[in-house]
C-alpha cells in the first residue's frame, strides 16, 4: 500500500541488506572477484569507464559487482566517485598516430601504411553461441607476428590531408583553454571541445540509434570509415614546477575518423569533412557512432540544414547523458501525492461537470422532440 | 588512479560529529562549494534569474534532489539544525535518505520541527507554518524554466527572459480562460519575482504560492540536472500570474484535517479500502503533529475509543492505518498513541476533497490535457 511509502528508515535497511543478499546470489556458486570481471568482462568495464569518464578499470570492475552487473547503474558510482576527486590539472593532448596499436582497419583504402590489422575482433565470428566455453576449454595459442615487423602507422586522414582532400584540422594553439563541461555548465550553442566531451560519455545506445538515423535518411552525411584503432597511447602531463611534459601512464583507447563528404560552398572547394569519435577502452561501436553523431552536429559549420535529431545540437547533448537520463525517468518511482492530489480532484470535477452537461443535453433533446 | 591516491582523498573539514572523515564535510570538496556560492549569491542579487551553475554528479540520482542537495552542502555549517521533508513528510523514504545523507557527511543536527530548523530542504511543498528570518528553505526542481514546456530551446527561452518577453506565458493562460473560463495549472504555476523575471516556484501546488511572496526566509532553489540556481531573497514580491478579471487562486478544502482538525492547510487523501473510503488529513506532518500535540482533534481521533482490534475491514484498511501511523505521529510528538482503532468510516469519497473557489472549478481540466501534450512528468 502506497502510504507505507512513508516511514521508512527501517525499511530502507531492510531492503539494502535483502539487495547485498541478492547481489551475493546462490551461496554455492564462488563469489565472482572485480578482477574476474576487469580481465574476462572487459568490455563491460571499458563501457563503464568510457561513460563514467574515468580511467581505472579495477574500479570500473567494482562497480559493475556492485551493481549487479547494470552498466548504467554502475556508470552513476563511477561518476559519483570522479566527481570527488581532485583536479591536479590537465594533460597533453594524446598522440594517435604513435598508438601501439592492437588493432587498426581502414574502409577507404585496400592497402596502406602499417597495414591492416584485425587484433581482437568479433568481427567475421559467426554469431553461434559456443558451448565449449561453458565447460571451461582452454583457448588456443594466440599466434605470434615476426620480430621488427611493425611499423608506424600514419593516420588515414593526415595520408588524405597530403592532397588537400580533407579539411584541414588546425590544432588550436596551446593557451587556447579546452572546455571542461564537469567543471562549466554546458552553454550552447556549444563548440566542438565540448560536444566532443559529451559525446565521449554519451549513452552507446542513444548514440548508436542517433548515428544510425543519419544513415537512414535523417541527416545524412554519406560516411566513410577513414580508420578505426584500437590501442594504448601514453598520457604526458606538465607539471608547472617542471615545465616540461613527463609520462603519466598508458591508456587504452579506440579512436574512429570518419570521412564525409561535403559539396563545397562559394568559399570552401569541394573535399572531405570530418566525423571524430575517441572513447576509453575498446568499444568501436560507440567510437564509430560518436564519430556520425559528431559530423551530423557541424551541420552549422558547414551550412547545411538543420532537419534531423542528430543534426540538433540541443537534442543530443541534452540528452545524451544516461546517468542524468536514467535518474530523472527513474524519479518518478517517487512519491508525487501532493501534486496527484490537485490532478485527482481536477478529474473529479470534470467527470461531474462532464455528466452535468450531457444531462442538460439529453433533457434539451427530449424538450425539442 | 592507483589505491594509494585513493587513499590520498580524505580531506579534514569541520568533521565534528561526523560518522565518517573519508569526504569533506556536507561531501562536497570547498571548491565546488566555493563555485555553488557564487552561483547563489548571483542568484540572490538577480532574484528569479536562473544562474547557471556546474553541477556535480552526487550520489543520488539526478532527479532525486541533485541540486537542492549541492545547494544545502553549499550553504550549510556545523551549527546548523537541518529539516528535510518530500511532499511536506519527514518520513518518506527520499526525505529520509538525504536526511541521513547529511547527518552521515555533516553529523549536523536534524529535526523534523520547522521551528526548529535553520535548513529546510524540501520537495514540492512548502511548510505551513511561515517561515522566519534567518531561516533557509532549499527547493529541489525538476525543470527551472517555467517556459520550457512552451519553448523546448533553451537559447530560445533565456533570450525571452533577457527581453522579459512573456507573451507566451500570457497566451497559454488566456487560452485557459477561453477553454476554460480560468486558469488551468494546479501546481508549477508560474510566478512574477520582484517584479521582473517570472520562474517557476518548482512543482509545489499553487496553494503554496502565496507563501512566498514577502517571504522572511531565504528561498533558495537548485535544479542539479539542468544545472541551475536561482533564487527568492527574504521579503521579496512574488506575484502569481494572473489577469485582472480572472485573479490567481487557491486550492480550498471542502473539510477540515481528519486528524488535526487543521482548516485552510494542503491536505493529502489516503484511501482506506477498495470501497471508495478515503480520509483527508495535513500533508505538513510536523504541522499536524504539532497541532495534535496541542491538543487539536480531527473527526477521525477518538480518544475514547479502547478496542484496538480492526473493525473486521480489510487488510488494506488495516494497513493504512499502521502505515499511515496515527499512533506513531502521536508518539513522535511527545504524546501517548491513540488507539488506530479511533480512525472512524471516512465520509463519502467525493465530499471531501480539494476544491477551488467556484469560478476556479471548470478550468482545471485543462491542466491534464495540456500537460499530457507537453509530456510533462513531475
Amino acid at each position: 500500500m502506497y502510504v507505507a511509502v512513508k516511514g521508512g528508515e527501517a525499511a530502507i535497511d531492510n531492503a539494502h541488506r535483502l539487495l547485498a543478499h541478492a547481489r551475493r546470489g546462490d551461496p554455492a556458486v564462488p563469489e565472482i572477484s572485480p578482477e574476474q570481471i576487469g580481465g574476462q568482462l572487459k568490455l563491460a568495464a571499458d563501457r563503464v569507464m568510457a561513460e563514467g569518464s574515468l580511467y581505472d578499470r579495477d574500479l570500473a570492475a567494482l562497480a559493475i559487482k556492485q551493481a549487479r552487473g547494470d552498466l548504467v547503474e554502475a556508470i552513476f558510482l563511477v561518476r559519483a566517485y570522479r566527481t570527488t576527486l581532485p583536479r591536479f590539472g590537465y594533460s597533453e593532448p594524446v598522440d594517435t598516430a604513435a598508438m601501439a596499436v592492437e588493432r587498426r582497419i581502414s574502409a577507404t583504402y585496400k592497402d596502406l601504411p602499417g597495414g591492416q590489422v584485425l587484433g581482437p575482433t568479433f568481427d567475421y565470428t559467426h554469431r553461434l553461441i559456443d558451448f565449449l566455453l561453458a565447460a571451461g576449454a582452454a583457448p588456443p595459442e594466440p599466434a605470434e607476428a615476426a620480430a621488427g615487423e611493425g611499423e608506424p602507422m600514419a593516420r588515414v586522414t593526415d595520408l588524405l590531408d597530403g592532397e588537400d582532400l580533407i579539411e584541414r584540422e588546425v590544432a588550436p594553439d596551446g593557451d587556447t583553454p579546452v572546455g571542461d563541461l564537469t567543471r562549466e555548465p554546458l552553454d550552447f550553442p556549444a563548440e566542438r571541445d565540448l560536444r566532443l566531451q559529451a559525446l565521449a560519455r554519451g549513452d552507446e545506445g542513444f548514440l548508436l540509434a542517433l548515428g544510425y538515423s543519419t544513415q537512414r535518411g535523417y541527416g545524412r552525411t554519406h560516411p566513410f570509415v577513414g580508420e578505426v584503432r584500437y590501442g594504448e597511447v601514453a598520457v604526458e602531463f606538465v607539471p608547472e614546477e617542471l615545465g616540461f611534459a613527463v609520462p603519466l601512464g598508458t591508456i587504452d583507447v579506440t579512436e574512429c575518423q570518419m570521412i564525409n563528404q561535403f559539396k563545397g560552398s562559394a568559399e570552401v572547394p569541394p573535399q572531405f569533412t570530418r566525423g571524430y569519435g575517441l572513447v576509453f577502452g575498446q568499444s568501436e561501436r560507440k567510437a564509430m557512432a560518436m564519430s556520425l553523431v559528431d559530423r551530423a552536429l557541424r551541420a552549422r559549420d558547414f551550412g547545411e540544414e538543420v532537419t534531423a535529431p542528430a543534426q540538433d545540437e540541443e537534442f543530443v547533448l541534452a540528452h545524451c547523458d544516461n546517468v542524468q537520463a536514467t535518474g530523472f525517468v527513474e524519479h518518478l518511482k517517487l512519491p508525487h501525492y501532493v501534486d496527484f492530489q490537485a490532478e485527482l480532484d481536477l478529474v473529479r470535477r470534470m467527470r461531474t461537470e462532464y455528466a452535468a452537461r450531457r444531462g442538460e443535453a439529453s433533457e434539451m433533446k427530449e424538450a425539442a422532440e | 588512479m592507483s589505491a594509494a591516491m585513493r587513499d590520498d582523498l580524505p580531506s579534514p573539514g569541520a568533521t565534528a560529529g561526523k560518522e565518517t572523515d573519508a569526504y569533506n564535510f556536507a561531501y562536497l570538496d570547498e571548491q565546488t562549494k566555493r563555485m555553488i556560492r557564487r552561483a547563489i549569491l548571483k542568484a540572490i542579487a538577480i532574484p528569479g534569474y536562473q544562474v547557471p551553475f556546474a553541477s556535480r554528479e552526487m550520489p543520488m540520482p539526478y532527479g532525486w534532489g541533485t541540486g537542492g542537495v549541492q545547494v544545502t552542502a553549499a550553504v550549510l555549517g556545523p551549527e546548523d539544525v537541518l529539516k528535510v521533508i518530500d511532499q511536506g513528510s519527514d518520513d518518506t523514504t527520499n526525505a529520509v535518505s538525504i536526511r541521513r545523507f547529511f547527518a552521515k557527511t555533516a553529523g549536523v543536527e536534524t529535526t523534523t520541527k520547522t521551528r526548529a530548523a535553520t535548513v529546510i530542504q524540501t520537495r514540492h511543498r512548502i511548510p505551513e507554518e511561515p517561515l522566519r528570518d534567518g531561516q533557509i528553505l532549499v527547493y529541489q526542481v525538476p525543470i527551472p524554466e517555467p517556459l520550457r514546456f512552451l519553448e523546448p530551446r533553451e537559447t530560445e527561452t533565456r533570450k525571452l527572459h533577457a527581453l522579459a518577453d512573456y507573451g507566451l506565458m500570457h497566451v497559454k493562460l488566456y487560452e485557459d480562460i477561453a477553454r476554460h473560463g480560468h486558469i488551468a495549472t494546479t501546481y508549477a504555476y508560474p510566478v512574477e519575482v520582484a517584479g521582473r523575471y517570472v520562474m517557476d516556484p518548482s512543482p509545489t501546488p499553487k496553494f503554496d504560492n502565496p507563501k512566498m511572496d514577502m517571504c522572511a526566509a531565504l528561498q533558495l532553489f537548485g535544479a542539479g540536472r539542468e544545472k541551475r540556481i536561482y533564487a527568492v531573497p527574504p521579503h521579496t514580491r512574488v506575484r502569481s500570474l494572473d489577469f485582472e478579471d480572472h485573479p490567481f487562486r487557491i486550492q480550498t478544502f471542502k473539510q477540515p484535517c481528519a486528524l488535526c482538525g487543521a482548516e485552510g492547510v494542503y491536505l493529502d487523501e489516503v484511501v482506506l479500502d477498495d470501497r471508495g473510503g478515503r480520509m483527508f488529513v495535513c500533508s505538513d506532518t510536523d504541522f499536524c503533529e504539532e497541532r495534535r500535540a496541542a491538543g487539536h482533534q480531527g473527526m477521525m481521533v477518538d480518544p475514547g475509543a479502547s478496542d484496538p482490534s480492526p473493525e473486521g475491514e480489510g487488510g488494506s484498511r488495516r494497513k493504512a492505518r499502521d502505515g499511515w501511523g496515527e499512533a506513531r505521529h502521536a508518539a513522535r510528538a511527545g504524546k501517548r498513541a491513540a488507539p488506530s482503532d479511533g480512525l472512524r468510516p471516512p465520509p463519502p469519497p467525493y465530499g471531501g476533497g480539494s476544491s477551488d473557489l467556484p469560478s476556479d472549478t471548470a478550468a482545471e481540466k485543462r491542466e491534464v490535457v495540456a500537460k499530457d501534450k507537453a509530456g510533462e512528468t513531475r
